[in-house]
């Protein structure tokens, strides 16, 4: 929930000069951090302080409903959710769930932000519709196609997609489709907003200068459009793939994890809220901490995702 | 210097809107925070304002209403207890909590002025849940049990069959459905206990001791992947739930239905041509030759280790139990009471029409879940995790080697569940 923070910051702030700062630069960059205070203060209290004691609690042995069986277990939480087939697996889940809704969500979202892009009539009504699934409940959201495909009260048995009576939350092949399904519907105008967003920023010259050279559309598109939308690219995939990554109303809703649909979310939901293991359930939340952590580093450093509009001088 | 009076400031105000918002919760003195599912008969809230009225002002029972499913109600719970929440008094608690609770120190033992008229003419097997290491933690209000429910217009005789196996011949051959409770959830849990029970077996011995005997657990199995896969089987079996049940049931393609009361109620209201030929039995057999082990559910009264109100959060409790009260819920929502001398009151006998004594006889042989261990969260869940999918379940072996792994994992409390 609190994992997502902005990994754009530290870049950002590493690059000013080492040499000479003026007398008056100083005192600017003084007044900087003293008007930033309050809000890092803040941040500090409400993110810091949980995930500190996260961190603490995941190397106690601590379980509600025995409270007399407690004690410092050092690394053994760590090693029983490493140690685990459910873990790998659950984490198998999680990374397939976020590759396929991400891929789509791009190809589905590209051609959006195309659209929006390009609609000659109408293009708030056009932008205002795209909109409506991302605002949403997720949970709301979940219900719903939760219900549309349920044997018993959805629409979806009863149209050319399944001509049976199928149960579709009673296999993991059909259980995982209908949840990624949500996903997409739900987070692709996300996507196509943030691509829109890096569409806006190309000069419409380049593209009538290409067209007097005689290059095609598609030439266009792959030689102009996509290497210039290359960080708002990569920024909506860094943000979506962190998202995808955290999946849990969905799940909860249609599963509650059964048929081995299971996310890491629902994975330490399920250790620290229904078992109350705080220290296993710490522990799975930290590892969830690191590979999202681990995930922003990957794309910051390896596609170089930055905040749109930033010149890199 | 001024960075030093800006963060005290901060922390000034800080402090200020924390402390605001860190105000008790309790209401007044006299009121006492009951927090349980809104049962939607509405019998507790009407006993419950009796009770306050009769108190003559000394106390005012409020309620504050739980999620409808166990499992979330549970959640919210502990998620109060666990930070000792001064403001919950009065607790309406599944039967399968009493030993997590009571093991985590949550719950205020029933005191013995109380004991006494919390457990008059109680039955047994209702009592038993009631109580952490012999010794009673909490007060049985109602009780619950499953029955077997068939239709009388199409079971050969208009008797139903005594053993699950039969039952299985008699619904494929008619080619209709029998509707159970496996998905993959507490119900699913209740059902293999069931089983096991019935078939001579029992899944633990105490909270830190697998038991499941060998051949009577793969029995139950047999049956349970026979019901999994028959083609009496629901299509949506293994997400099936108390509600899907009914309404499977309801749509009339079904002959056998395993579930609690309430859908005797329900079928008069949706399905009237069903309701006429719905007829009641004692939950059924693995073999003949033994006993049937009904499912017990129901709720008990706690009162929280943390309430500042104990000694009027029992005087309640000693209120709401009385027998007429108990029959009040039973006329509102179709509890069934815990005392079984109210069985043979004519007001309850019209509320069970024609199974009343099923309902007795049920509860009174019921098998309970084994719920005294306080880890039973991580036993339920590894059972599930054991038995499900019904319509995947492997031969008895394999399926018992699944099923005992997962049990022997959750006893010890080791690794992810």
């Amino acid at each position: 929930m609190s994992t997502a923070a902005p990994p754009q910051v530290g870049a950002a702030a590493e690059k000013p000069q080492k040499v000479g700062l003026t007398e008056r630069a100083r005192a600017e960059r003084k007044l900087a951090w003293m008007l930033c205070a309050p809000a890092v203060l803040m941040m500090v209290l409400v993110t810091a302080y949980p995930i500190g004691y996260a961190l603490w609690l995941s190397l106690q042995k601590k379980d509600l409903r025995f409270p007399d069986e407690t004690g410092f277990a050092g690394l053994d939480n760590y090693a029983t959710v490493l140690g685990s087939g459910l873990w790998w697996k659950v984490v198998g889940n999680t990374v397939f769930i976020t590759v396929v809704s991400v891929i789509i969500e791009l190809i589905l979202g590209m051609i959006i932000a195309l659209v929006m892009h390009r609609a000659i009539f109408g293009r708030g009504a056009v932008r205002t519709s795209v909109l409506i699934p991302y605002g949403i409940v997720t949970v709301v959201a979940a219900f719903a196609w939760f219900y549309a495909f349920d044997p018993g009260t959805g629409f979806v048995n009863d149209t050319f997609l399944s001509p049976d009576d199928k149960a579709w939350f009673g296999g993991r092949g059909s259980a995982l489709t209908v949840i990624i399904l949500a996903e997409v519907w739900k987070t692709t105008p996300f996507m196509a907003l943030l691509l829109l967003a890096g569409l806006t920023t190309i000069d419409e010259g380049l593209y009538e200068a290409a067209r007097v050279d005689g290059a095609s559309a598609w030439q266009r598109f792959t030689r102009i459009t996509l290497p210039l939308m290359k960080p708002a690219i990569a920024v909506a995939l860094l943000f979506r793939t962190l998202d995808a990554f955290r999946v849990f109303d969905s799940i909860f809703v249609m599963t509650r994890g059964a048929q081995d649909t299971q996310s890491v979310s629902i994975l330490g939901y399920d250790q620290l809220i229904s078992r109350l293991n705080l220290g296993l359930g710490s522990a799975v939340s930290v590892l969830i901490f690191i590979m999202v952590l681990a995930i922003a580093f990957l794309f910051v450093k390896g596609f170089g995702a930055s905040v749109p509009g930033q010149e890199d001088s | 210097m001024l960075s030093r009076v800006s963060l005290a400031a901060v922390l000034v105000a800080l402090a200020v809107a924390l402390s605001a918002c860190g105000g008790s919760s309790g209401g007044g003195s006299k009121t006492l925070n009951f927090y349980i599912f809104n049962e939607p008969g509405g019998g507790p809230q009407k006993v419950a304002q009796e009770c306050s009225k009769q108190s003559g002002g000394k106390y005012d029972i409020e309620f504050k209403f739980l999620p409808n499913q166990a499992d979330a109600q549970r959640e919210q719970l502990v998620r109060r207890l666990g930070a000792e929440d001064e403001s919950v008094d009065l607790i309406g608690m599944d039967v399968i909590w009493t030993g997590e609770f009571a093991n985590a120190g949550w719950l205020e033992p029933v005191p013995e002025d109380v004991v006494g008229p919390a457990s008059s003419k109680v039955f047994q097997s209702v009592l038993n849940t009631a109580k952490f290491e012999d010794r009673l933690m909490v007060v049985p209000i109602w009780s619950n049990t499953q029955l077997l429910w068939y239709r009388k217009d199409k079971v050969p005789g208009g008797k139903p069959p005594a053993t699950w196996d039969q039952m299985i011949d008699v619904a494929e051959k008619q080619n209709l459905k029998i509707n159970i409770q496996a998905n993959r959830y507490e119900g699913l849990v209740v059902l293999a206990n069931a089983m096991i029970l019935s078939a001579g077996g029992k899944i633990v011995n105490g909270p830190t001791e697998v038991a499941l005997p060998e051949e009577p657990t793969k029995r139950a199995l047999e049956v349970m992947r026979r019901l999994g896969t028959s083609k009496a089987a629901p299509t949506g079996i293994d997400t099936s739930n108390e509600d899907t049940a009914r309404l499977g049931f309801e749509t009339g393609d079904s002959i056998f239905m395993v579930n609690y009361p309430f859908v005797y109620t329900s079928a008069k209201e949706n399905a009237p041509k069903i309701f006429k030929e719905m007829g009641a039995a004692v939950y059924p057999r693995v073999d003949a030759d033994k006993e049937p082990k009904p499912p017990l559910g129901g709720i008990n009264i706690g009162v929280s280790k943390f309430s500042k109100k104990k000694d009027l959060a029992f005087e309640a409790i000693r209120c709401m139990i009385k027998a007429e009260n108990q029959v009040t819920i039973a006329k509102m929502g179709g509890l069934p009471p815990v005392r079984e001398d109210l069985y043979d009151d004519p007001e309850v006998q019209k509320i069970y029409p024609g199974f009343a004594d099923v309902l007795r006889e049920s509860i009174d042989k019921a098998g309970p879940r084994p719920s005294e261990s306080p880890a039973y969260t991580d036993l339920s869940l590894g059972i599930q995790r054991g038995v499900h999918p019904l319509t995947k379940l492997g031969a008895p072996d394999e399926a018992y080697d699944k099923l005992h792994d997962y049990v022997e994992q959750a006893v010890k409390r080791e690794g992810l569940l």
